[in-house]
C-alpha cells in the first residue's frame, strides 16, 4: 500500500510540475533561417503575454528540400513529426493526400475570417478545412535599380505595359550596355507570375494540369522574346534567382530590373546590401492586348506568388497550444504587422494595411528608395489579384517548369514553347 | 539435456555466433526489399495504403526515366572504361618505384575517397562555377580560352562533371584494390619471364593482366553497381535542379518520385526496374569474363 500510494505521488508530482511556471517544449521546422528568428521573437512575445502558457520554441531550420522530404516520410510513417512546421506552397499538396496530417485550423481562423486575404487563405484549403496559414499575399512587383535607370534616362512611372517596358528595357541596353533583366531557367519565379497574371494557371482548381494553356504558351514566347528578340534580357547567371551567383551579379549592378514578389525585398537587404538606397519598388507592367504581348489583355494588376503555408501536425502531443502559438504569429494582428516589420512580408490581413505601423520606419524603408511609402505599391494594386490553383498535380507541373521547360525553350532552345509545354503537360497527365 | 550442454553444443554455437550478422541482414535488407516489392503495387499516402495492381509499374516508362536510364547508363560505361585500366597502370607503376614516395602517392589518390560528397561537390561548383573569376574558367583564361558555362551549359558538360568527381574520388580506391591484386601475383613469373627474355610491356599483358582477371571483375562488377547507383554527386552539384535533367540518374529519379512527389508506390517500382537491369547486366558481364566457366 505504501508503494501505490508513493507511485501516486511521484505521478500526481509530475503531473502539476508543468503547470507551475514551466514552458511546454513546441518544436518547430523550416527551410528559411529568417522565419525561424520570426518565430523566435514571436515566441518571447508569447510568453511575456501568456505566462500561465509559457512555451519553449525548439525551431530547427533544414535546407528547403530535405526539410520537406524528412516532413512528407515522418507523416507517411506516423512518426518523428514536429508540432508546427513550415510548409512551402508548391509543396502543399504532398501533405493533403490520405488522411489528411495536418490539424484543420477553422476554429481560430473562421471567427476573424473576414479579415484576411480570403485568396490567400483558400490555398491551404481542402474540403472547407484550413491547413496552412501564409506569412504573406506576395504581391508580384518589379524592383528597379535607380543608378541604372538614370544613366539610361528612363522615367520609371512611364512604365505601364509590356511594350513600355521593353521599349525601356531597349533604352537601357543601349545606353549603358547592360541588361534590363533576368530570366529564371531553373525556377519558376519568371514565368508562373507572369501566366498568372495574364489570366492563366497551370492546374485547374481540381488539380488537373492546365500547362499548355494557348495563354502559356504566348507568355512564355514573351519570355523567350525578350531575351532573342529585343535582347533585353539574359538567362539568370547561375539559373535562378536565389543563388550566390546572382547576388553577386545584381549586386554589382549586373542588370536594370527584376520582378518577384514582395517578399523578395529581404533578399536585397540580407544579400544584395551594395544596392542600398537605390532599389525602386514600382507595380508590375500589364498585358495590354497589344502586339508585344501577343494580344493577350487581362485585368490583372499583380500575382500573389509564393507562399509558406505553416500547419499544425495532428499528432503534436501539445496540438491546442500549437495552434494557439501559430495563430499569435501569422493570424493575430500583432503577428501580421510584425510579418512586415521584421521580414518585409506584405501581410495577410487586409485589416493592417492601414495601421500606423506600416508607415513606420524599418530596415526596409532604410533600404528602398520608395522610403515609407512601399506599402502604397501594394494598394495600388490590392484588387487586381488572380486566383492560384496549387492542388493536385502542382507540384509535379512546378517541377516539369524547373527541370525541363524553361531550359528547354529559353537557353537550349530545342523546343519552342508550345512543344516544350505540350510535351510536359502530356507526360504529366499520364 | 542440461543448460550447459547447450553452450558447449557444437551444433547450436556457430549460428549463435552468426546470428547478428543474419538479424541485420534481415532488418537492413530483406525486410526493406520486400515492403518495396509490396509498395510497389500499392498507393501509398498518409495513413493509407491501397493495392492498385500494376499502376506503378505502367508509370515507370516516362520521358523522365528514359533520360535518367541513358545519365546513368553512359555515366557507367565511362566510369568504368576509366577507372579500370587508370587504376591498373597507376598501381603497376606504384608498384615499382622508390617505397616512400609510392606511399605518398597512395595517400594521395587515397584522399578524395575520404572527403565527403557534399563537401566535394560543393567544391567543383564553385570551382566550375561559369563566371571567368572561377578556378577552372580563369585557368582556361591562361591559355586564351573562353569561360565555359559548366553547370547549365549542357548534356555533354553534365556528364564531364559527374565523371571527373567519380575519377577524382575512386581512383585512390581502385588502385588500392589492383595492388592488393598485384601482391597476389608470385615474383618467379616475372624471374621466369626476364629468363625467357621478355621485356615490361610483354611481362605487363602476359603475367600481370591475366592474373589480374579476378580482380578486373571485381572493380567492374562494383562499378556497374556504384555507376546505377550514383545519386548524391549530381545532386549536390546541381542543388537539386538540373537544368533539362542533365545530371538526372536512376536514383535520383527515385529520390524525386519518392520523396520529393510523396510517391513511394512510383519509386519503388523504378528501384525494382532498376534492380532487374543491374541484375542482369552484372551476370552478363560475369559471364562475358568466364566467370561462371570451370577453371581450366
Amino acid at each position: 500500500m505504501k508503494r501505490f500510494l508513493f507511485v501516486c505521488l511521484v505521478i500526481a508530482t509530475l503531473g502539476i510540475v508543468p503547470a507551475f511556471g514551466q514552458k511546454t517544449d513546441i518544436t518547430l521546422w523550416t527551410f528559411q533561417e529568417l522565419h525561424l528568428t520570426f518565430y523566435q521573437k514571436m515566441a518571447e512575445k508569447w510568453n511575456a503575454a501568456h505566462p500561465k502558457e509559457m512555451i519553449n520554441l525548439k525551431g530547427e531550420v533544414f535546407p528547403y528540400d530535405d526539410m520537406h522530404n524528412k516532413l512528407l516520410i515522418s507523416l507517411q510513417s506516423g512518426v518523428g513529426a514536429p508540432d508546427i512546421s513550415d510548409i512551402e506552397i508548391s509543396k502543399f499538396a504532398n501533405y493533403l493526400q490520405g488522411d489528411i496530417q495536418l490539424a484543420p485550423l477553422n476554429d481560430l481562423i473562421d471567427p476573424e475570417k473576414d479579415k484576411f486575404v480570403q485568396s490567400r487563405l483558400d490555398l491551404y484549403k481542402k474540403d472547407g478545412k484550413y491547413y496552412g496559414l501564409d506569412f504573406h499575399v506576395g504581391a508580384e512587383v518589379m524592383y528597379y535599380n535607380m543608378d541604372i535607370m538614370k544613366a539610361a534616362g528612363v522615367d520609371i512611372d512611364k512604365i505601364k505595359t509590356w511594350g513600355d517596358y521593353i521599349k525601356a528595357g531597349q533604352q537601357v541596353v543601349a545606353k549603358t550596355g547592360k541588361p534590363m533583366t533576368t530570366i529564371e531557367v531553373t525556377e519558376h519565379w519568371s514565368y508562373y507570375p507572369l501566366l498568372n497574371m495574364a489570366g492563366s494557371d497551370v492546374v485547374d482548381s481540381n488539380g488537373r494540369v492546365t500547362l499548355d494553356d494557348p495563354i502559356n504558351v504566348k507568355v512564355l514566347q514573351l519570355l523567350k522574346d525578350m531575351i532573342y528578340k529585343y535582347k533585353i534580357a539574359i538567362p539568370t547567371p547561375g539559373g535562378f534567382h536565389h543563388n550566390e551567383q546572382y547576388y553577386g551579379f545584381m549586386n554589382d549592378g549586373g542588370a536594370a530590373s527584376i520582378w518577384m514578389p514582395m517578399w523578395y525585398m529581404g533578399r536585397f537587404t540580407d544579400y544584395m546590401t551594395d544596392l542600398s538606397g537605390k532599389i525602386a519598388v514600382r507595380p508590375m507592367p500589364k498585358f495590354d492586348g497589344s502586339d508585344v504581348v501577343y494580344n493577350i489583355k487581362s485585368p490583372y494588376t499583380s500575382a500573389g506568388m509564393g507562399g509558406t503555408g505553416t500547419a499544425v501536425i495532428k499528432t503534436s502531443k501539445n496540438l491546442a497550444l500549437a495552434k494557439k502559438f501559430l495563430y499569435f504569429c501569422k493570424g493575430s494582428k500583432e503577428g501580421t504587422i510584425a510579418t512586415w516589420t521584421d521580414l518585409g512580408f506584405d501581410p495577410l490581413r487586409w485589416d493592417v494595411w492601414s495601421d500606423p505601423a506600416m508607415k513606420a520606419p524599418n530596415k526596409f524603408t532604410k533600404f528602398f528608395v520608395n522610403k515609407e511609402n512601399i506599402f502604397d505599391v501594394l494598394l495600388q494594386v490590392k484588387d487586381g489579384f488572380n486566383t492560384t490553383n496549387v492542388g493536385g498535380k502542382y507540384p509535379a507541373v512546378i517541377d516539369a517548369i524547373k527541370h525541363t521547360v524553361m531550359y528547354k525553350v529559353l537557353v537550349e532552345q530545342s523546343k519552342t514553347p508550345e512543344q516544350a509545354l505540350k510535351e510536359a503537360a502530356a507526360e504529366l497527365r499520364k | 539435456m542440461k543448460a550447459s550442454s547447450y553452450y558447449h553444443s557444437q551444433k547450436l554455437v556457430p549460428y549463435v555466433f552468426v546470428l547478428p550478422f543474419l538479424i541485420s541482414i534481415a532488418v537492413f535488407y530483406v525486410y526493406p526489399i520486400i515492403g518495396t516489392i509490396i509498395m510497389s503495387f500499392q498507393q501509398v499516402v498518409p495513413g493509407q495504403t491501397h493495392f492498385i495492381g500494376l499502376a506503378n509499374y505502367k508509370r515507370v516508362i516516362s520521358s523522365d526515366f528514359l533520360t535518367a536510364l541513358k545519365n546513368s547508363s553512359i555515366y557507367t560505361l565511362l566510369t568504368i572504361l576509366i577507372l579500370v585500366p587508370g587504376p591498373i597502370i597507376l598501381a603497376v607503376l606504384l608498384s615499382k618505384g622508390p617505397s616512400h614516395m609510392n606511399n605518398a602517392l597512395r595517400a594521395a589518390f587515397f584522399i578524395p575517397s575520404l572527403v565527403s560528397v557534399v563537401v566535394a561537390g560543393t567544391l567543383f561548383r564553385l570551382m566550375f562555377a561559369a563566371n571567368g573569376k572561377a578556378v577552372v574558367n580563369a585557368m582556361l583564361a591562361w591559355f586564351g580560352l573562353k569561360p565555359v558555362d559548366w553547370i547549365l551549359g549542357g548534356a555533354r558538360q553534365a556528364m564531364f562533371l559527374m565523371v571527373l568527381v567519380a575519377v577524382w574520388r575512386w581512383t585512390g580506391v581502385n588502385i588500392i584494390y589492383f595492388l592488393a591484386g598485384l601482391q597476389a601475383i608470385p615474383e618467379d613469373l616475372y624471374d621466369a619471364a626476364a629468363i625467357d627474355g621478355a621485356g615490361p610491356l610483354n611481362k605487363f599483358f602476359h603475367i600481370t593482366l591475366p592474373l589480374l582477371r579476378p580482380t578486373i571483375i571485381f572493380v567492374t562488377t562494383i562499378s556497374i553497381f556504384g555507376g546505377f547507383a550514383m545519386f548524391e554527386e549530381s545532386y549536390v552539384l546541381w542543388q537539386g535542379v538540373s537544368p533539362n535533367n542533365f545530371g538526372l540518374t536512376i536514383v535520383w529519379l527515385i529520390y524525386q518520385k519518392g520523396f520529393q512527389l510523396g510517391d513511394m508506390g512510383t519509386a519503388s517500382a523504378i528501384g525494382l526496374v532498376l534492380m532487374v537491369i543491374v541484375f542482369t547486366l552484372s551476370l552478363s558481364v560475369l559471364n562475358l569474363f568466364g566467370f561462371f566457366k570451370r577453371e581450366e
